[in-house]
Protein backbone atom coordinates (compact mmCIF):
# COMPACT_ATOMS: atom_id res chain seq x y z
CA UNK A 1 0.00 0.00 0.00
CA UNK A 2 1.16 3.56 -0.89
CA UNK A 3 -0.24 5.36 1.94
CA UNK A 4 1.11 6.91 4.69
CA UNK A 5 0.62 4.01 6.88
CA UNK A 6 0.73 6.23 10.38
CA UNK A 7 -2.24 8.14 9.43
CA UNK A 8 -4.44 6.25 7.32
CA UNK A 9 -8.26 6.66 6.38
CA UNK A 10 -10.33 4.66 8.80
CA UNK A 11 -13.46 6.04 8.54
CA UNK A 12 -15.71 8.51 6.01
CA UNK A 13 -18.64 9.47 6.09
CA UNK A 14 -20.76 10.90 2.96
CA UNK A 15 -23.19 13.85 3.15
CA UNK A 16 -25.30 12.76 -0.06
CA UNK A 17 -27.20 16.40 -0.56
CA UNK A 18 -28.44 15.93 -4.52
CA UNK A 19 -30.93 13.33 -5.62
CA UNK A 20 -30.71 12.75 -9.24
CA UNK A 21 -29.24 9.07 -10.51
CA UNK A 22 -25.90 11.35 -11.03
CA UNK A 23 -26.11 12.82 -7.86
CA UNK A 24 -26.40 9.75 -5.62
CA UNK A 25 -23.94 7.44 -7.24
CA UNK A 26 -20.83 9.24 -6.66
CA UNK A 27 -21.45 8.71 -2.93
CA UNK A 28 -22.85 4.63 -3.12
CA UNK A 29 -19.73 4.11 -5.32
CA UNK A 30 -17.24 5.88 -2.84
CA UNK A 31 -18.86 4.26 0.58
CA UNK A 32 -18.93 0.67 -0.73
CA UNK A 33 -15.12 1.34 -1.91
CA UNK A 34 -14.37 2.34 1.46
CA UNK A 35 -15.85 -0.66 3.24
CA UNK A 36 -14.28 -2.87 0.39
CA UNK A 37 -10.82 -1.46 1.79
CA UNK A 38 -11.98 -2.01 5.47
CA UNK A 39 -12.85 1.47 5.99
CA UNK A 40 -16.02 2.68 7.70
CA UNK A 41 -18.43 4.25 5.69
CA UNK A 42 -21.48 5.96 6.51
CA UNK A 43 -23.91 8.04 4.12
CA UNK A 44 -25.94 10.94 5.48
CA UNK A 45 -28.91 11.54 2.98
CA UNK A 46 -30.33 15.37 3.30
CA UNK A 47 -32.54 17.74 1.69
CA UNK A 48 -32.97 16.70 -2.24
CA UNK A 49 -30.55 13.20 -1.42
CA UNK A 50 -33.45 11.97 0.47
CA UNK A 51 -34.56 10.50 -2.60
CA UNK A 52 -32.65 8.23 -2.93
CA UNK A 53 -34.12 6.58 0.40
CA UNK A 54 -37.65 7.58 -0.42
CA UNK A 55 -39.04 3.35 -0.80
CA UNK A 56 -41.35 5.42 -3.49
CA UNK A 57 -38.68 6.91 -5.23
CA UNK A 58 -35.61 5.52 -5.18
CA UNK A 59 -36.04 2.80 -8.28
CA UNK A 60 -36.14 5.65 -10.66
CA UNK A 61 -34.38 8.07 -10.13
CA UNK A 62 -32.77 10.28 -13.43
CA UNK A 63 -30.05 11.43 -14.73
CA UNK A 64 -30.31 15.40 -14.40
CA UNK A 65 -30.64 16.37 -18.02
CA UNK A 66 -31.17 20.25 -17.57
CA UNK A 67 -28.81 22.75 -16.43
CA UNK A 68 -25.87 20.12 -16.57
CA UNK A 69 -22.80 21.45 -18.90
CA UNK A 70 -20.95 18.37 -18.76
CA UNK A 71 -23.74 15.98 -20.66
CA UNK A 72 -21.43 15.60 -23.71
CA UNK A 73 -19.72 12.84 -21.63
CA UNK A 74 -22.52 11.08 -21.92
CA UNK A 75 -21.64 11.29 -26.01
CA UNK A 76 -19.56 8.05 -26.43
CA UNK A 77 -22.32 6.32 -25.26
CA UNK A 78 -24.34 6.35 -28.17
CA UNK A 79 -21.05 6.26 -30.49
CA UNK A 80 -20.58 10.00 -30.76
CA UNK A 81 -17.34 12.45 -29.92
CA UNK A 82 -16.70 13.20 -26.00
CA UNK A 83 -16.54 16.71 -27.59
CA UNK A 84 -19.85 17.05 -29.09
CA UNK A 85 -22.36 19.73 -26.90
CA UNK A 86 -25.60 19.06 -25.48
CA UNK A 87 -27.76 21.94 -25.25
CA UNK A 88 -29.96 22.37 -22.05
CA UNK A 89 -32.81 23.05 -23.42
CA UNK A 90 -32.97 19.71 -25.17
CA UNK A 91 -32.77 17.90 -22.27
CA UNK A 92 -36.24 19.64 -21.04
CA UNK A 93 -38.02 17.82 -23.81
CA UNK A 94 -40.02 14.65 -22.44
CA UNK A 95 -38.65 11.71 -22.72
CA UNK A 96 -34.60 12.89 -22.91
CA UNK A 97 -34.11 12.21 -19.58
CA UNK A 98 -35.16 9.04 -19.38
CA UNK A 99 -33.63 8.18 -21.81
CA UNK A 100 -30.12 9.61 -20.26
CA UNK A 101 -31.02 7.45 -17.81
CA UNK A 102 -31.63 4.39 -20.21
CA UNK A 103 -28.02 4.81 -21.19
CA UNK A 104 -26.29 5.25 -17.85
CA UNK A 105 -27.94 2.56 -16.13
CA UNK A 106 -26.76 -0.14 -19.25
CA UNK A 107 -23.52 1.72 -19.19
CA UNK A 108 -23.23 1.07 -15.16
CA UNK A 109 -24.80 -2.53 -15.16
CA UNK A 110 -21.94 -3.51 -17.89
CA UNK A 111 -19.40 -2.38 -14.98
CA UNK A 112 -20.94 -4.53 -12.60
CA UNK A 113 -22.80 -1.29 -10.87
CA UNK A 114 -25.76 -2.42 -8.93
CA UNK A 115 -29.22 -0.38 -9.15
CA UNK A 116 -29.43 1.93 -5.92
CA UNK A 117 -31.76 -0.34 -3.76
CA UNK A 118 -29.16 -3.11 -4.23
CA UNK A 119 -26.14 -1.04 -3.75
CA UNK A 120 -27.58 0.20 -0.77
CA UNK A 121 -28.10 -3.50 0.25
CA UNK A 122 -24.60 -3.99 -0.57
CA UNK A 123 -23.13 -1.34 1.34
CA UNK A 124 -25.84 -2.30 4.28
CA UNK A 125 -24.40 -6.40 4.44
CA UNK A 126 -20.76 -4.46 4.51
CA UNK A 127 -21.57 -2.87 8.07
CA UNK A 128 -22.24 0.85 6.68
CA UNK A 129 -24.30 3.09 8.18
CA UNK A 130 -27.67 4.39 6.36
CA UNK A 131 -28.87 7.75 7.66
CA UNK A 132 -31.45 10.01 6.89
CA UNK A 133 -31.26 13.73 8.14
CA UNK A 134 -33.88 15.20 10.66
CA UNK A 135 -34.23 18.31 9.40
CA UNK A 136 -34.51 17.29 5.59
CA UNK A 137 -37.05 15.11 6.53
CA UNK A 138 -39.44 17.41 8.21
CA UNK A 139 -39.00 19.48 5.50
CA UNK A 140 -40.18 17.49 2.84
CA UNK A 141 -43.11 16.24 5.43
CA UNK A 142 -41.47 12.50 5.19
CA UNK A 143 -41.90 10.07 8.15
CA UNK A 144 -39.44 7.09 8.47
CA UNK A 145 -42.04 4.60 7.38
CA UNK A 146 -41.88 6.36 4.17
CA UNK A 147 -38.04 5.83 4.01
CA UNK A 148 -36.22 2.14 2.82
CA UNK A 149 -36.45 -0.13 5.63
CA UNK A 150 -32.97 -0.65 6.58
CA UNK A 151 -32.45 3.09 6.85
CA UNK A 152 -30.27 2.58 10.49
CA UNK A 153 -31.79 6.27 11.75
CA UNK A 154 -32.86 9.65 11.28
CA UNK A 155 -30.15 12.02 13.26
CA UNK A 156 -29.89 15.30 13.38
CA UNK A 157 -26.85 17.17 12.04
CA UNK A 158 -25.35 16.84 15.86
CA UNK A 159 -25.76 13.72 16.13
CA UNK A 160 -24.21 13.11 12.55
CA UNK A 161 -21.09 14.59 13.25
CA UNK A 162 -20.94 13.12 16.97
CA UNK A 163 -21.26 9.65 14.93
CA UNK A 164 -18.11 10.98 12.69
CA UNK A 165 -15.76 11.35 15.83
CA UNK A 166 -12.79 9.80 15.55
CA UNK A 167 -9.07 9.91 14.50
CA UNK A 168 -8.57 8.69 10.89
CA UNK A 169 -12.25 10.02 10.29
CA UNK A 170 -12.88 12.00 6.94
CA UNK A 171 -16.53 14.32 5.81
CA UNK A 172 -17.17 14.37 2.63
CA UNK A 173 -20.26 16.40 1.02
CA UNK A 174 -21.93 15.61 -2.54
CA UNK B 1 10.54 -11.89 -5.17
CA UNK B 2 10.95 -14.86 -3.24
CA UNK B 3 9.74 -15.75 -0.41
CA UNK B 4 9.39 -18.86 1.50
CA UNK B 5 5.64 -19.23 2.92
CA UNK B 6 4.80 -22.81 4.92
CA UNK B 7 7.80 -24.41 4.01
CA UNK B 8 7.47 -23.18 0.43
CA UNK B 9 9.57 -21.03 -1.86
CA UNK B 10 6.74 -18.73 -3.80
CA UNK B 11 6.86 -15.59 -5.94
CA UNK B 12 5.23 -13.01 -4.71
CA UNK B 13 5.16 -9.21 -5.78
CA UNK B 14 5.62 -5.99 -2.96
CA UNK B 15 2.66 -6.55 -1.51
CA UNK B 16 2.50 -10.30 -0.60
CA UNK B 17 0.36 -11.37 -3.31
CA UNK B 18 1.54 -14.75 -5.72
CA UNK B 19 2.79 -13.90 -8.65
CA UNK B 20 2.22 -17.39 -9.90
CA UNK B 21 -1.43 -19.02 -8.78
CA UNK B 22 0.23 -22.55 -9.50
CA UNK B 23 2.01 -22.11 -6.54
CA UNK B 24 -0.61 -22.14 -3.95
CA UNK B 25 -1.78 -24.37 -2.02
CA UNK B 26 -3.53 -24.91 1.59
CA UNK B 27 -0.52 -24.66 3.89
CA UNK B 28 0.31 -21.45 2.21
CA UNK B 29 -3.53 -20.44 2.58
CA UNK B 30 -3.74 -20.92 6.15
CA UNK B 31 0.20 -19.36 6.94
CA UNK B 32 -1.06 -16.36 4.53
CA UNK B 33 -4.94 -16.02 6.43
CA UNK B 34 -2.46 -16.18 9.97
CA UNK B 35 -0.32 -12.89 9.09
CA UNK B 36 -4.06 -11.25 7.59
CA UNK B 37 -4.88 -11.92 11.28
CA UNK B 38 -7.52 -14.48 10.30
CA UNK B 39 -7.65 -17.87 12.32
CA UNK B 40 -8.31 -20.35 11.65
CA UNK B 41 -9.01 -20.81 8.18
CA UNK B 42 -11.99 -22.66 7.94
CA UNK B 43 -14.66 -24.43 5.08
CA UNK B 44 -16.51 -21.71 4.60
CA UNK B 45 -13.15 -19.47 4.56
CA UNK B 46 -12.01 -22.04 1.72
CA UNK B 47 -15.17 -22.00 -0.15
CA UNK B 48 -14.73 -18.41 -0.89
CA UNK B 49 -11.29 -19.28 -1.68
CA UNK B 50 -11.49 -22.04 -4.42
CA UNK B 51 -14.14 -19.82 -5.86
CA UNK B 52 -11.96 -16.71 -6.46
CA UNK B 53 -9.51 -19.60 -7.66
CA UNK B 54 -11.41 -21.27 -9.91
CA UNK B 55 -13.23 -17.18 -11.34
CA UNK B 56 -9.17 -16.08 -11.94
CA UNK B 57 -8.85 -19.42 -14.06
CA UNK B 58 -11.39 -18.49 -16.11
CA UNK B 59 -10.26 -14.73 -16.38
CA UNK B 60 -13.56 -13.05 -14.50
CA UNK B 61 -13.45 -9.50 -13.15
CA UNK B 62 -14.05 -9.92 -9.25
CA UNK B 63 -16.23 -7.85 -7.50
CA UNK B 64 -18.14 -8.04 -4.20
CA UNK B 65 -21.49 -7.97 -6.00
CA UNK B 66 -20.19 -10.57 -8.56
CA UNK B 67 -19.10 -12.68 -5.15
CA UNK B 68 -22.95 -11.91 -3.55
CA UNK B 69 -24.61 -13.04 -6.61
CA UNK B 70 -22.81 -16.20 -6.65
CA UNK B 71 -24.52 -18.58 -4.32
CA UNK B 72 -21.30 -19.71 -2.28
CA UNK B 73 -20.96 -16.07 0.10
CA UNK B 74 -23.27 -13.55 0.64
CA UNK B 75 -22.22 -10.05 0.99
CA UNK B 76 -22.58 -9.97 4.43
CA UNK B 77 -20.66 -13.33 5.26
CA UNK B 78 -17.80 -12.39 3.27
CA UNK B 79 -17.13 -9.11 5.03
CA UNK B 80 -17.57 -11.86 8.35
CA UNK B 81 -15.24 -14.27 6.92
CA UNK B 82 -12.58 -11.50 5.60
CA UNK B 83 -12.99 -8.39 7.99
CA UNK B 84 -10.75 -5.13 6.72
CA UNK B 85 -11.20 -5.59 2.91
CA UNK B 86 -12.72 -8.72 2.05
CA UNK B 87 -12.17 -8.88 -1.55
CA UNK B 88 -8.34 -7.88 -1.16
CA UNK B 89 -7.85 -10.34 1.68
CA UNK B 90 -9.40 -13.13 -0.05
CA UNK B 91 -7.89 -12.29 -2.77
CA UNK B 92 -3.68 -12.81 -1.48
CA UNK B 93 -4.88 -15.91 0.70
CA UNK B 94 -5.93 -17.37 -2.56
CA UNK B 95 -2.79 -16.89 -4.22
CA UNK B 96 -4.66 -14.57 -6.78
CA UNK B 97 -3.39 -10.87 -7.93
CA UNK B 98 -5.00 -8.19 -6.40
CA UNK B 99 -8.49 -6.67 -7.50
CA UNK B 100 -8.26 -3.83 -9.58
CA UNK B 101 -12.26 -3.21 -9.74
CA UNK B 102 -13.96 0.11 -7.44
CA UNK B 103 -17.36 -2.37 -6.98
Amino acid sequence: MNTDDKHPVRKVLIIVSRGSLDGIYPALIMANGARMEGIEASLFFTFFGLNGLVKSTMDSLKVATVGNSALNMAMPMLGLPITMPFPTVMGAIPGVSAFATHLMNKEMEKLDIPPVREFLEMISDSGGKIFACKLAMDMFKLKKDDLWERVDDVLTVGQFYEHGAGAGSHILFT
Amino acid sequence: MNRTIAGTEVDVNEEGYLTNMSQWNEQIAAAMATEEGITPLTEAHLKVIQFLREQQSEGVALTIRGLGKSGVVTTKELYDLFPGGPLKKASKIAGIPKPVGCI
